[in-house]
């Protein structure tokens, strides 16, 4: 399916290069490039979710193997634990400041954004449901 | 609503202590009926006790075993025994084993204990067997034969590759490591329980206790064991076998020939369904009615323990679902495996119970 995508974005990539050369090109080693980028960072997100984050030891993949159970494609939702509508990153900082007894991450954090590409490469494929509870 | 008074009761017990509270009375439900004598055992499985530093422990995984032991003292009638489903410490140090035990001590019943991986890959089994059970052993209980297997044993190859006990211990401990391995009995377990149930008539009712389900429900998270059909093969002879395993922290029940199965609940924290990981397959029972998503808001919402009442050798298991409704499942004579009491019928499930 993936390699399907890629065949055809290399295609189009193709036809874009004979008709216009000045637009935005790239080749199929630039997918594959961008692509292990994206990987070294959802590896990063595998690592810190396998991790303590606070200071109790306790780290996400306890109660998520494989990030199951926490449902990224539902976001932002109405949490009504919250009483509002919230993206996933709060509630990854909600079980980092509770569960793990931690303190929240800064939401552009590298380490953020991390754990966000894991969860959500674990969760590919799901479609997206904004606002499932 | 009687459970509903004795639940609210169980919590001011629970904060009142004992001095304060007179003992509860059980509900008495029986499903199956004969001549065996009835009894009940209760069951308290993942504690997962986790060690911090010095004399600091994770509280919520602590609060969650020191309840279930309150609960379980407050049982009137009392259990026969307790069963401890494996998994009292999370990293299988010294530290976490002591630290369930003096838990423990405050139950006045005898223990019936299950090793868990949890306490088994950092010293394989050796403080276990020293101080705590043997990992395989058998007894008899009122007309019940009970077997305790060590299931979490794993291949001699992955084992070997490891130098430093700890990393063993962390291998094993990840649920979803790409690089684990699956659970087995082993030959040596599989032969000793041949011999331990030879002398027996098929009549003879068997309950099996194990960490992980014999049987295959989902290999990436080892809810698991790779030789399950030779043990269940030599389980087959027997008219009623009830296998109750923990590892697995959630209600899953399932029947395979003549082997019905349940499996217990943690003191300390909920996995996932396997059908919530949508990237691999899984042999996810169909009889299964799961237990409603948990809340983590509820910081005890989708743990607790549970408690069997024994007849004519078929066993009724009673969920005590903290911060939620308990759960009843027993053995349903006509369709020939376990029921939910109130949720079977798929028109009877509610929304909490779809996970996804
Ligand atoms: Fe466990
Ligand atoms: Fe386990």
């Amino acid at each position: 399916m993936f390699n399907k995508i890629l065949v055809l974005l290399a295609v189009f990539g193709l036809l874009v290069l004979a008709s216009n050369a000045r637009s935005d090109e790239f080749t199929k080693e630039d997918l594959k490039k961008w692509h292990e980028a994206f990987m070294e960072v959802v590896k990063e997100g595998e690592r810190l979710f396998h991790s303590p984050l606070g200071r109790n030891k306790v780290s996400c993949d306890m109660c998520h193997p494989n990030a199951a159970n926490t449902h990224p494609e539902t976001y932002p939702k109405f949490q009504k634990q919250l009483g509002k509508v919230v993206e996933l990153r709060d509630m990854i900082n909600w079980c980092i400041q509770n569960p793990l007894e931690g303190d929240p991450l800064p939401l552009d954090d590298p380490r953020m954004i991390a754990l966000e590409a894991y969860i959500k490469w674990e969760r590919r494929g799901v479609p997206l449901a904004p606002g499932k509870h | 609503m009687k459970k509903l008074t004795r639940r609210s009761f169980l919590k001011k017990a629970a904060i009142g202590g004992l001095a304060a509270a007179a003992p509860l009375k059980m509900v008495e439900v029986v499903y199956g009926q004969g001549a065996q004598e009835k009894f009940t055992f209760a069951v308290i499985s993942d504690a997962h006790l986790t060690h911090i530093k010095g004399t600091k422990f994770v509280r919520n995984f602590d609060e969650g075993l020191e309840r279930a032991v309150t609960e379980v003292s407050f049982m009137d009638p009392p259990p026969d025994f307790v069963v401890f489903g494996g998994d009292l410490a999370q990293l299988g140090k010294k530290e976490e084993l002591e630290h369930g035990l003096e838990k423990l001590s405050k139950l006045s019943l005898p223990i019936k204990f299950v090793i868990g991986e949890h306490d088994f890959y950092l010293d394989m089994g050796e403080y276990w067997q020293k101080h705590i059970a043997p990992l395989n052993y058998s007894f008899d209980h009122k007309g019940v034969h009970f077997v305790v297997l060590n299931s979490i044993l794993t291949y001699d190859s992955w084992i070997n590759q490891f130098k430093d006990p700890m990393e063993r211990m962390l291998g094993m401990a990840r649920l979803d490591n790409p690089h684990g391995s699956p659970f087995i009995v082993g030959e040596e377990g599989r032969r000793w329980l041949k011999k331990d149930l030879a002398k027996l008539s098929p009549d003879t009712p068997i309950i099996v206790l194990t960490h992980s389900p014999l049987y295959k429900i989902f290999k990436p998270w080892n809810f698991w064991t790779d030789d399950a059909e030779k043990v269940q093969a030599i389980l087959a002879r027997f008219k009623k076998v009830t296998v109750m395993h923990g590892h697995v922290h959630q209600i899953i029940y399932n029947q395979i020939g003549n082997i019905s199965f349940y499996a217990f609940m943690s003191t300390a924290w909920p996995w996932p369904y396997p059908p919530t990981y949508t990237q691999k397959p899984n042999n996810f029972p169909k009889i299964t009615v799961m237990m409603n998503r948990a809340d983590p808001f509820h910081e005890r919402d989708g743990t607790g323990w549970s408690w069997a009442e024994v007849a004519a050798g078929r066993v009724t298991h009673h969920y005590e679902l903290w911060e939620n409704t308990p759960r009843t499942v027993y053995y349903d004579e006509k369709l020939g495996h376990p029921v939910d009491k109130d949720y079977q019928d798929p028109s009877k499930r509610i929304p909490p119970q779809i996970h996804y």
